[in-house]
């Protein structure tokens, strides 16, 4: 769906709504940070050390996806891939390559995903993380590319893949490319199930439009972070359209979780050890019976 | 008579102008048949240069055009025997999408498509064409009984985009998409999609990932409707007109970015105008296709499947 999505406008017209969160640059800088749930304020290096997690009410702020891959795989043991490809501009949009050579320059990624290989308590992995501080996460010809070349490493290899989501959804921009790469990506992830692999998706905040409706809901096993937003259409969209007032919760992980779309919220707190707990339920054993 | 567009109007007034003499020659009795002669080749030249070289705005409007044939339109003049089949078989019959089985030059087939209804009952009815989940699971198991008894699959993509609805958010609209997009990647029989009017999102495409995609000449695939975009890039949904080219949504624009395999030609001035010349145009495509088609193992099926939308999308290596 769009861009500049209508989920981040709405939300912050929408003061008091328990899934509100900071759309301010990712992480305030300075010595102290004040969480915008609970408003305690806290030294940011306690922050920090707590994986961008509120001490006091596990608040969970954006991750850059540097910050996710520094916490969550073996240390040392990730190897980026793809960091050359560069996004062209198929439609001549004004200014668009500007933009994103700006969050190139802001985030240190070559496009809104970094992507690889590592290891996770020991177990190799594929592994891509979205990155929504570059052009809001949205998914373009370099974001499907890179993701599906990810895939594809992990099938050759035999090993599980794991993505991180978070996304505003397709990648305005570069109009129906970006569309198709929500079938790109869904078709080298049907080979690596085919192949009898796992695939763990992760939905962090937020997970909208086009990359709720395909990658991002297809896992295995579908997880999510706490409060994270996830859904299909645009909050605002649908309240055009069915003029009710929706639940406050509404399209939170929780909202989703109630409703059968989830397999488990995990906390930033536990997603390390209790992800590593399911690879390894995966990759070892398994009976054959012929 | 059809509804005409805005962008019709000089044919329309020469028309006018036309019919005004011959009535003006009658009651006058005087002889102006060279005038009107001429004035008809004004009217067909017109007409031509019209419908040759329509702005993509001008294909937008064919694309919405009330009367323009649906999936059902199709299905009627070109398959035999057609059967509806209902139901996701969880929930609810949905609607906005029909399916069922019929004979194709004596092959059976599968058939799935969007529906939009033509009248406002019919419309509500089928909710404008834009489905629930449900619908996209009742196509989903349409298409796995295709696979289990070896049936090609036909899919009419005709859809402003899944309904964005509370209960649709509820029951899983992201999924029911992904799911279809995932599935669809490994059936192991053909599948020909073909846009028929509106392609709208993750919506059309959750009927989309085929081996061979067609574009009706006048229809439109886009990421966001011409209105959806032009409210972000302009904050004016009244700039439809210039996103609607900025957007490059129109078949020609998608077979130059190699997202479609072809242009199934439409009728002069759009499908509408004659739905049984358009159904048959359309029915020699589909021979063709399911000729070649028909004749690849299940490997290759795949895996041609697999290297399509493997190489959509344009970046530097
Ligand atoms: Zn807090």
């Amino acid at each position: 769906m769009a861009i500049r999505d209508l989920f981040s406008i709405n939300r912050k017209k929408n003061a008091g709504s328990i899934i509100k969160k900071s759309d301010e640059k990712h992480f305030p800088e300075g010595i102290v940070t004040k969480c915008p749930k609970c408003k305690t304020i806290h030294v940011t290096k306690e922050v920090e050390k707590n994986l961008k997690v509120c001490p006091k009410c596990v608040y969970h702020f954006n991750m850059t996806a540097h910050e996710r891959i520094n916490c969550f795989l073996d240390k040392d043991s990730f190897t980026s891939m793809d960091d050359h490809l560069q996004t062209m501009n198929p439609l001549n949009f004004p200014a668009y390559i500007e933009k994103v050579n700006s969050d190139m320059e802001k985030t240190g990624l070559n496009e809104a995903v970094l992507t690889g290989v590592g290891t996770l308590k020991g177990n190799p992995i594929a592994i891509a993380v979205m990155d929504s501080h570059f052009r809001m996460g949205s998914m373009g010809s370099v974001v499907g590319e890179k993701i599906t070349r990810a895939v594809e490493k992990a099938t050759e290899l035999r090993i599980p893949f794991i993505i991180f989501t978070a996304s505003g959804g397709a990648r305005m921009q570069e109009g129906v490319l970006s569309l198709m790469q929500m079938a790109k990506t869904s078709v080298a992830l049907k080979r690596h199930s085919e192949a009898g692999l796992l695939y763990i998706s992760i939905m962090t905040h937020p997970t909208t439009g086009g990359v709720s409706a395909s990658f991002a809901s297809i896992g295995d096993l579908n997880i999510a972070e706490p409060q994270s937003l996830i859904g299909f259409a645009g909050r605002r969209v649908i309240e055009q359209t069915v003029r009710e007032k929706l639940p406050e919760d509404f399209q939170t992980a929780e909202f989703l979780l109630d409703h059968g779309q989830l397999d488990a919220i995990i906390s930033r707190l536990d997603m390390r050890d209790k992800i590593a707990t399911i690879v390894k339920l995966h990759v070892q054993g398994g009976v054959s019976h012929v | 008579m059809s509804k005409l567009m805005a962008f019709e109007e000089p044919v329309v007034k020469l028309r006018e102008k036309i019919d005004e003499l011959k009535t003006i020659a009658v009651e006058a009795d005087v002889d102006m048949s060279g005038e009107i002669e001429k004035l008809e080749t004004r009217l067909t030249q017109l007409e031509q240069s019209l419908y040759a070289n329509m702005e993509p705005w001008n294909r937008v409007q064919v694309a919405r055009h009330p009367q323009r044939p649906t999936t059902l339109d199709y299905i009627e003049r070109i398959f035999d025997d057609f059967i509806e089949l209902h139901g996701d078989r969880s929930f609810k019959d949905d609607e906005a999408i029909v399916g069922g089985i019929a004979s194709f030059n004596g092959q059976p087939i599968t058939i799935i498509g969007h529906q939009r209804g033509k009248t406002t009952k019919e419309n509500i009815r089928r909710n404008f064409g834009m489905p629930h989940p449900e619908g996209y699971r009742k196509a989903l198991r349409l298409m796995q009984q295709a696979e289990k008894f070896k049936r090609p699959i036909i899919c009419f993509i005709d859809t402003k985009g899944a309904y964005p609805g509370k209960a649709a958010e509820e029951r899983g609209q992201s999924e029911a998409i992904a799911r279809n997009l995932f599935e669809m990647a490994g059936f192991k029989v053909p599948i020909i999609s073909i846009v028929i009017g509106e392609g709208g999102s993750g919506g059309a495409l959750a009927l989309g990932v085929a081996n061979k995609i067609f574009m009706l000449e006048n229809s439109t695939y886009s990421v966001i409707s011409p209105e959806g975009a032009a409210s972000i890039l302009w904050k004016d949904a009244s700039y439809a007109k210039q996103a609607a080219e900025a957007m490059k949504i129109t078949a020609p624009d998608l077979k130059q970015l190699g997202v479609i395999d072809g242009i199934i030609p439409e009728v002069a001035g759009g499908a509408h105008k004659n739905v049984d010349q358009q159904a048959s145009t359309m029915k020699e495509y589909i021979v063709d296709t399911l000729v070649h088609l028909n004749s690849l193992s299940v490997e290759q099926l795949i895996d041609e499947r697999y290297a399509k939308y493997k190489n959509i999308g344009q970046f530097i290596e």
